[in-house]
């Protein structure tokens, strides 16, 4: 078998090894079977790893070992070139931020001194614990005032989660683990929760181990992925590009499934995409304005624009002579950080056959069109190698 | 709400009060003769009910101090196998009749005072609430949360101090109120080896066939008993950590 995974992949920037898997191996007592055997893995820094794979295939163990809640039968972890034994569990542990899919918070304490946990353990003075609590809680989008002073059981599932990262946060560890930390929360806020998280990841730049057993949450939050086989082997350690393009043979391709080549356009957000150009008028344009733009253009429908450029309308141009008919409303315009996934997404739902791009303003960058997408489907389910090479990016 | 809690609180203060009142309205009623006498004055009745009270708070001291930390030690990881025998033990001890322990313990340990075989017998009966308690709060606690708190760094000794016990007290205190009622009941019973509190009222009534003393020995336990209840009832309400 090739080895999977070291090195870094062709193309990617050779980044510092953050954390380093040596020949890890875990046999739990009474078992036959070795829960994680002899695995061999590099984490780069500042990069997020997604483990993937399914249930039982010992993720959360290879997670364990890293900070020691587990020791292993044999192997060693290595974390920023030195071995994780050197230096007692509880001191280890402090310096890698911890979530898992319960939560875990605790129950008789505060949001905010749940989230000073590590803090208060390092020895910070209380008011420096008290801005970074502050920090934490606005960096996680939950206001301070409100939510300092509740109980873990007075937040909805997702807010428990959002405290659970700004907790793991807390002592500003350069590794976080993550397990499987939006598992519980259902689709909608997951997705929510994800945006969000990969905004917070852009701003501090750790290093992650994000264990999800979703292929399509490993696609989205990963910079890398692992694919585990069984006891803990990895099939396939790439970029979620390459992954797609080109999965190794037997279990990852039916793991990966058959969509494929539809969930390659997740990889890409629309702030990266070049977009067309498409026909646009202002609201308060006067009838003449509006059927000159009309008679201009070759499209069936032009984009209103409102206030402060925000698009807030289609108005189709009909008939032979290009007049401008009825306004559409528009709703909810797609957002720099949405993929083009998301914009497939988007279209099939409002049943239109193209949607309006606005910048992190909320101004109009541009319109994507379901055409477009069709292509890019179709040409790299033909076996295209790369994502960047069949769209311009910006 | 706070009408509603008032009434929860004032409740059984009231009921017995109005119990201790219809008590004394009802022996003052009585003609009562000169061994009555010696019994139902306030003077000893009083002295009766501080000495019952004392010997059940140093019982519940030396149930508390001992039920705990063996609970605290069964439930860490290598005590599992121990744990069982352990409460097998405990049960037996207080399956065996009250009077029974107080007797072969005064027999096994001749050269022991009687408040000190008291004490020792009431101790051994009204640790199975207390240890079982302390072993069920503990582990009721739940695992991720436990696991968290060592995930982010906390000592195994800080977890124990800061999340566990804490989040156990609920089920443990309701243990410790369990053989608060226990003990003050027991405690009865020192007056067959001479280390009486209201027992002795009671002795009194049944050794010289006065019903009127006999009564009112019982309903003092019993007012008492329900008045501890009622009490530690409040104390659970508020050593609750907040958030449960
Ligand atoms: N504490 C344990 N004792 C014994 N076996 C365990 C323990 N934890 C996990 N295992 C076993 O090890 C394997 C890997 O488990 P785990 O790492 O939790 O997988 P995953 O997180 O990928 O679902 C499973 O077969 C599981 O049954
Ligand atoms: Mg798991």
């Amino acid at each position: 078998m090739p080895d999977v995974t070291r090195g870094t992949p062709e193309g990617g920037a050779a980044d510092r090894t953050m954390i380093r898997l040596d020949a890890l191996t875990k046999r739990y007592p009474g078992q036959s079977e070795a829960a994680v055997d002899a695995l061999t893995l590099d984490i780069p820094a500042g990069h997020i790893v997604t483990f993937v794979g399914p249930s039982g295939c010992g993720k959360t163990t290879t997670m364990k070992l890293i900070n020691r809640l587990i020791e292993p039968t044999s192997g060693r972890v290595h974390l920023d070139g030195r071995d994780v034994t050197e230096v007692p569990a509880p001191q280890l542990r402090r310096r890698i931020g911890y979530t898992i899919q319960q939560g875990g918070l605790f129950p008789h304490r505060t949001v905010a001194d749940n989230i000073a946990t590590v803090p208060r353990l390092l020895g910070w003075d209380r008011r420096r614990v008290g801005e970074r609590v502050d920090e934490l809680l606005h960096l996680v989008g939950l206001d301070p005032k409100t939510y300092r002073r509740r109980y873990p059981k007075q937040l909805s599932g997702g807010q428990q989660q959002r405290v659970g990262v700004a907790r793991a946060l807390g002592g500003d560890p350069q590794v976080m683990l993550m397990d499987e930390p939006f598992g519980a929360i259902d689709p909608l806020n997951r997705e929510a929760l994800q945006n969000e998280f990969l905004r917070i990841q852009a701003a501090v730049r750790k290093t992650i181990v994000f264990v999800t057993h979703d292929m399509d949450e490993a696609i989205k939050m990963g910079d890398r992925i692992a694919i585990f086989g069984d006891n803990g082997r990895v099939l396939q350690y790439d970029t979620p590009e390459r992954i797609l393009a080109d999965p190794a043979e037997g279990f990852v391709t039916e793991f990966i499934g058959s969509g494929a080549s539809v969930r390659r356009l997740s990889l890409t957000r629309l702030e990266s995409v070049v977009l067309p150009d498409w026909p646009t008028v202002e609201e308060t344009s006067d009838g003449e304005t509006l059927r000159a733009a009309a008679r201009g253009s070759d499209r069936d429908y032009l984009l209103v624009l409102g206030d402060g450029r925000r698009p807030v309308g289609w108005l189709p141009v009909t008939g032979e002579d290009r007049r401008p008919g009825e306004r559409l409303p528009l709703l909810s315009p797609l957002g720099p950080r949405d993929s083009l996934f998301d914009a497939l997404d988007h279209m099939l739902t409002v049943n239109a056959s193209a949607a309006a791009v606005v910048d992190g303003d909320g101004r109009y960058r541009g319109v994507v069109e379901m055409d477009t997408l069709r292509e890019l489907i179709n040409t790299r389910a033909a076996g295209a190698p790369s994502s960047s090479d069949h769209l311009q990016e910006a | 709400m706070p009408t509603r809690l008032l009434l929860r609180y004032a409740l059984t203060p009231l009921c017995l009060g109005l119990v201790l009142l219809v008590l004394a309205l009802y022996v003052s009623s009585q003609p009562r003769d000169l061994i009555e006498e010696r019994s139902l004055n306030s003077e000893y009745l009083i002295s009766r009910t501080v000495k019952h009270l004392e010997l059940t708070g140093v019982v519940t001291a030396f149930i508390l101090a001992v039920a705990i930390p063996l609970g605290v030690l069964l439930t860490r990881r290598w005590a599992r196998h121990v744990s069982g025998p352990v409460l097998a033990l405990a049960s037996i001890g207080q399956a065996i009749p009250s009077l029974g322990l107080i007797v072969l313990l005064t027999v096994a340990f001749v050269s022991l005072g009687v408040n000190q075989i008291a004490v020792i017998a009431f101790v051994l009966y009204g640790i199975l609430p207390v240890l079982r308690n302390t072993i069920a709060g503990l582990r009721q606690v739940d695992r991720s949360v436990v696991e968290s708190a060592l995930g982010m760094g906390m000592t195994p000794r800080a977890v124990l101090w800061r999340i566990e016990l804490p989040l156990a007290v609920p089920v443990m205190l309701a243990g410790v109120r369990t053989a608060l009622v226990i003990t003050v009941g027991t405690v009865a019973l020192g007056t067959f080896i001479g280390a009486g509190g209201l027992g002795d009222v009671i002795s009194n009534g049944i050794s010289s066939s006065r019903n009127l003393v006999l009564v009112t020995g019982s309903v003092l336990v019993a007012v008492l008993a329900l008045l501890i209840d009622w009490l530690a009832g409040i104390a659970e309400d508020f050593l609750r950590p907040r958030g449960l």
